[in-house]
């Protein structure tokens, strides 16, 4: 006797688990299907907890989860070879009861969020990869697993299964992942006593500070990196398109020492010793590159939907945010005794439209075209930018009137007046 | 026929690193796992039991979280699952931790005779490998180690014969039931569980014993009071501190090969000379 | 059934005690001279060697314990025991004991410690030396510690202090045992070095006679089926080893294992992830759970280096890395790394020393 619940969902990631967990909490029967021995296994993430999503899904989530620090500081650095020239923006404000942002270890978080399910009532059943999707004609009725007697029927299935969504690409759901739309990215994490590590970045108690890195680092590459503080660790990673590490023929742990070295990264790494390393793919084609999001008696969430934000290294937000909005779809068309067909999972795609999660993605939609066919904001500019402030800030005897000059004389004659236009053009349609 | 499989929640020792500053072991993160060694034991039960009809239960002594590990072992196919847990085990050797699990046995057997225990050949985080045949003594029980093969079992005259690895060959071996049996490794795999037994551990009910409900009564033969050896001392070990001299970096398979030897010959004259008589 | 309800331990630390009269009395220190179809395992001369020192630093005497099934196996062991240090010898000779079986081994060992009483007893940590231990130490109630890597001598109390690996051997602890006696350990073969024979020296004899009839005892040996003589690893004592790990990818690609091997008259190992999977015996295991080596050159392929394989061979004078991961911890403690494709490596390494040693061999 096959048998039957009221939801499936593929994958005990960030989307899988706030689509499970919601639809748990309700009432309705639930079976989550994970292919890692446990909930996190198969995950990677750099690791930022944005509270505000999961506030929404478990408003007391900080009783219990497993937090790393919570961020009071955020510096952006545009690298070049031997310096770094960036911004920060540090505030007290972020002390309050409800920090907005928390760094994480994605293994014990990811625990805690599948014990969550669990205690909602969820069932849970890991080691089990879902091969095939069960259909009756073009309606989705069900999924087929790797293990004997392994078809399972469900009235709607929600994929959170990550990316690289095989079984989404089998049914046709996404075609074949383009290299230019999806980024590489590796990361270690790195172990310092915890006085070493706030006396080094000037924090105390669980206080966190985030570093997000750009320019020479990713060799002309697009692509950023990221440095984050854990209560005893330090998260250093760099990730590029995938296509450009093909195009370039880099290897991207090279990528990762090269970072670890820079003179300004290095010290804050010093003393400390590697104790575990990673590399994931992320999606990166923003919002023209997301599929279709639904169809009769599917719906697709998180990473595997191609919802993430890059420029703001936002996806574990808009995975959950989805998966949210994927259950409680569910929920309402079950309360109304109406089927799950595509007409009626519109609303799915509606809410999401209506959310920060497609506004945001609409909102920097031609970046990623942009960014393809001007790659000198990822080498020139970093260089220009550095150069700019090393000469006016070297007190040298020359006057200021001159180094402005210089300054503007270095970039007028890399890029000429028509190329500095038009890059301001090209990055104000990028964002706005 | 009644098989007890011992099974027992361990760190994946693989994966333990030993934090850098403090020399202390690094548990967060770090997965539980069956003791890979018990995995060949509970295979080697259940397919006995597909030979030979009957039940297997699983038994571990561990805290709370042990209750995965009998989940899992569920999913392979056994019939029902123990969890001894009780605060007063905390900080047994493998005198007292034999002591607990014979009682255990005791009581088990006292719901349907045991006609067979397994175990595993030793854990990766003790790997003493003490515990089984302590059990078998406590029991009187005939004791088999390194079992690589079991060829019969006889229920109606009470007897079992197996291959047992000794040095340098094979024993096969006759003996009497009751028995115990700890299984070398490598001799089988264990199955994929099919999607029915996946349910069933989901949702079955492990059930849960303490001292007094396993029957044990003698404290102080249990914990840390019934354990004869003590640890005086953990340190980490002298690292060695030179890392190696990475040979032929950028050159193809055959230039790296060359490189090597060269330099093997080269730096180390008396072993180049070993190499000399010893090759062909 | 020996007494052993001795004062209640103290605290962890305190190791300033007084030890039950009835222990005290516990003297001498005993090694179990391992020995099947008239072969004495090597291992039992390097736990003499050990006992040796300790006995000197007690001040007490070494005794070998030879069990077996004919008088005149038991006399050449215990004759050998003797020129490895032993001041005595305590025999057992009675056909029960020919083939070892646990029941009539822990029967002897045991009625011999409760009439002779040593305070510490040594067991090789082999196949036979576990089967045996374990039972001995529960049928004594006692303090068993295995896998030693060091024995020494507590000043304090002159107990036995058994160091040994802990966590797949990434910490060492020292472990002891206070109020019980024998103290007993097992110590893993080439762990400690062997010692130097003295062809002069002699010792006593003490003979125990056996009251243990065959009929009594349940388990019969059938049939004895030795290992196939290349098919036996001779691990433990090999020179060259060449070994290989999951890096392999599959079973059939450990003939280039095989076949480095094969030039370099080596014996081939492997790791734990490799035995279990059942691609090479499992006698062939090198690691925490599997054998100690110490050749003079170890060649390890595709295989990262964690710490329970490393524990088995980080002995080696010098060790040769074969990994595609630069990162893998292997490189941190080996001699010589080679980063790239094993697959590739090997064939190319084969070919390299086959053609080095065979111009050498015209040369020399």
């Amino acid at each position: 006797m096959a048998e039957k619940f009221d939801a499936i969902v593929v994958g005990a990631g960030p989307g899988g688990n706030a689509a499970a967990y919601t639809m748990a909490k309700a009432g309705l029967q639930v079976l989550q299907l994970e292919r890692g021995e446990s909930p996190g296994t198969k995950n990677v993430q750099g690791a930022i907890l944005y509270s505000d999503a999961l506030e929404r899904i478990i408003p007391d989530f900080r009783k219990d989860a497993p937090l790393e620090r919570h961020i009071i500081e955020q510096r952006m650095w545009i690298l070049d070879d031997d310096s770094f020239i960036g911004t920060n923006y540090r505030s007290d404000a972020f002390n309050n009861e409800q920090p907005n942002r928390y760094t994480i270890l994605r293994a014990p978080f990811d625990k805690w969020f599948s014990g969550k399910v669990k205690e909602a009532g969820g069932l849970v059943i890991c080691e089990t990869t879902v091969t095939d999707l069960l259909k009756d004609g073009e309606r989705v009725v069900g999924v087929r697993t790797d293990r004997a007697g392994g078809d399972i029927y469900a009235d709607v299935v929600i994929l959170a299964d990550g990316v690289n969504s095989l079984l989404a690409k089998k049914a046709g759901f996404h075609g074949e992942i383009e290299a230019k739309n999806v980024a590489l990215a590796v990361k270690e994490i790195h172990f310092l006593p915890q006085e070493v590590l706030e006396s080094r970045f000037n924090i105390k108690g669980d206080e966190g500070v985030v570093i997000e890195i750009a320019g020479a680092v990713t060799k002309g590459m697009i692509g950023t990196g990221f440095l984050y503080t854990n209560k005893e660790s330090i998260t250093i990673g760099i990730g590029c398109l995938l296509s450009d590490f093909k195009k370039g023929q880099i290897a991207p742990y090279t990528l990762l020492e090269e970072l670890k070295a820079h003179p300004s990264i290095q010290p804050l790494l010093q003393g400390s010793e590697m104790k575990e390393y990673a590399a994931h793919l992320i999606p990166e084609g923003g919002y023209k590159a997301i599929p279709t999001l639904y169809g009769d008696g599917w719906m697709l969430a998180g990473d595997s939907a191609g919802l993430v934000n890059a420029v703001h290294r936002e996806g574990s937000n808009l995975a959950m945010t989805s998966g949210r909005l994927a259950a409680e779809t569910i929920i309402a068309l079950k309360a109304e005794g109406k089927p799950c067909n595509a007409a009626n999972l519109a609303r799915y795609k509606n809410a999401l439209d209506h959310s920060f999660v497609m506004k945001d993605l609409k909102k920097y939609k031609e970046l990623p075209e942009i960014l393809h066919h001007n790659p000198h904001f990822f080498d020139l500019y970093p260089k220009l930018l550095n150069r700019a402030a090393h000469t006016m800030l070297t007190v040298d005897g020359e006057d200021k009137h001159s180094k402005e000059k210089a300054i503007r004389g270095s970039f007028m004659q890399q890029r000429s007046l028509w190329g500095l236009m038009g890059d301001a053009y090209r990055m104000w349609r990028a964002t706005r | 026929m009644h098989i007890v499989v011992c099974i027992k929640q361990v760190p994946d020792s693989a994966q333990i690193r030993v934090h850098p500053v403090t020399n202390t072991i690094m548990r967060q993160g770090v997965p539980a796992i069956i003791n890979p060694f018990d995995l060949f034991a509970l295979e080697e039960a259940l397919r006995l039991k597909d030979r030979m009809g009957g039940r297997v239960t699983v038994l571990t002594m561990g805290p709370p979280q042990a209750e995965d590990a009998l989940r899992k072992a569920i999913s392979f196919g056994v019939d029902d699952t123990i969890l001894l847990t009780d605060r007063a085990f905390a900080g047994a050797d493998t005198l007292a931790t034999s002591y607990a699990l014979a009682q255990t046995i005791r009581k088990i057997g006292e719901e349907h005779p045991v006609d067979l225990v397994f175990t595993g050949k030793q854990t990766i985080d003790g790997d003493t490998a003490q515990v089984g045949p302590g059990i078998a003594k406590r029991l009187g029980l005939q004791l088999l180690t390194y079992v690589s093969g079991i060829d019969t079992v006889d229920l109606d005259h009470r007897e079992i014969t197996v291959r047992r690895r000794a040095e340098g060959g094979v024993q096969v071996i006759r003996t009497r039931l009751p028995a115990l049996i700890t299984m070398l490794e490598g001799t089988n795999q264990i199955r994929y569980a099919s999607m029915d037994d996946m349910f069933r551990a989901a949702r079955f009910e492990v059930r849960k014993w303490n001292k007094d409900m396993a029957g044990i009564e003698d404290v102080t033969k249990i914990g840390l009071k019934g354990s004869p050896t003590v640890v005086s001392k953990v340190f980490a070990p002298k690292p060695r501190a030179v890392k190696a001299q990475i040979i032929g970096g950028g050159l193809d398979p055959q230039g790296m090969a060359a490189a090597l030897a060269d330099t093997l010959f080269a730096q180390h004259q008396r072993l180049g000379k070993e190499l000399q008589h010893a090759g062909h | 059934m020996s007494e052993n309800n001795a004062a209640p331990a103290k605290a962890k630390g305190k190791k300033r005690l007084e030890l039950d009269p009835r222990l005290a009395a516990y003297q001498g220190i005993w090694v179990f001279v391992e020995m099947e179809r008239g072969r004495v395992h090597s291992v039992s001369w390097e736990l003499l060697g050990e006992g040796r020192k300790l006995a000197d630093t007690l001040g007490v005497e070494l005794a070998a314990v030879v069990l077996g099934g004919s008088g005149e196996a038991v006399e050449a062991a215990s004759a050998e025991a003797f020129t490895y240090g032993a001041d005595l010898a305590y025999v057992v000779a009675d056909p029960v004991l020919a083939e070892y079986r646990n029941e009539p081994y822990t029967k002897a060992m045991t009625d011999l410690v409760n009439r002779h009483q040593p305070e510490i007893l040594l067991l090789g940590a082999t196949t036979l030396g576990r089967d045996l231990a374990g039972s001995v130490a529960t049928t004594l109630q006692t303090g068993l510690t295995a896998d030693c890597t060091e024995l020494a001598i507590d000043p304090d109390n002159r107990g036995l202090l058994a160091t040994r690996p802990t966590f797949g051997g990434s910490l060492l602890c020292t472990i002891q045992t206070l109020n019980y006696r024998p103290q007993m350990a097992t110590v893993r073969p080439r762990v400690m070095a062997m010692p130097e024979a003295d062809p002069a020296r002699t010792g006593r004899i003490v003979r125990e006679a056996f009251d243990l009839s065959e009929e009594s005892i349940i388990a019969k040996v059938l049939e004895f089926i030795p290992d196939e003589a290349q098919e036996q690893a001779q691990l433990a004592y090999a020179d060259i080893i060449v070994a290989g790990g999951r890096g392999l990818g599959k079973a059939e690609n450990f003939q280039l294992i095989w076949d480095l091997a094969a030039v370099l008259g080596a014996e081939v190992g492997g790791s734990r992830p490799v035995t279990h999977a059942g691609w090479i015996s499992a006698d062939r295991q090198v690691g925490q759970s599997g054998k100690t080596v110490r050749p003079k050159l170890y060649i390890a392929v595709g295989i990262s280096g964690a710490i329970q394989h490393r524990v088995g061979m980080e002995a080696s004078d010098v060790i040769i890395a074969i990994n595609n991961d630069p990162n893998a911890p292997i490189f941190d403690f080996a001699t010589y790394g080679l980063v790239g494709d094993a697959l590739r490596i090997l064939p190319a390494l084969t070919e390299a020393f086959r053609s080095r040693l065979a111009v050498n061999r015209l040369a020399s």
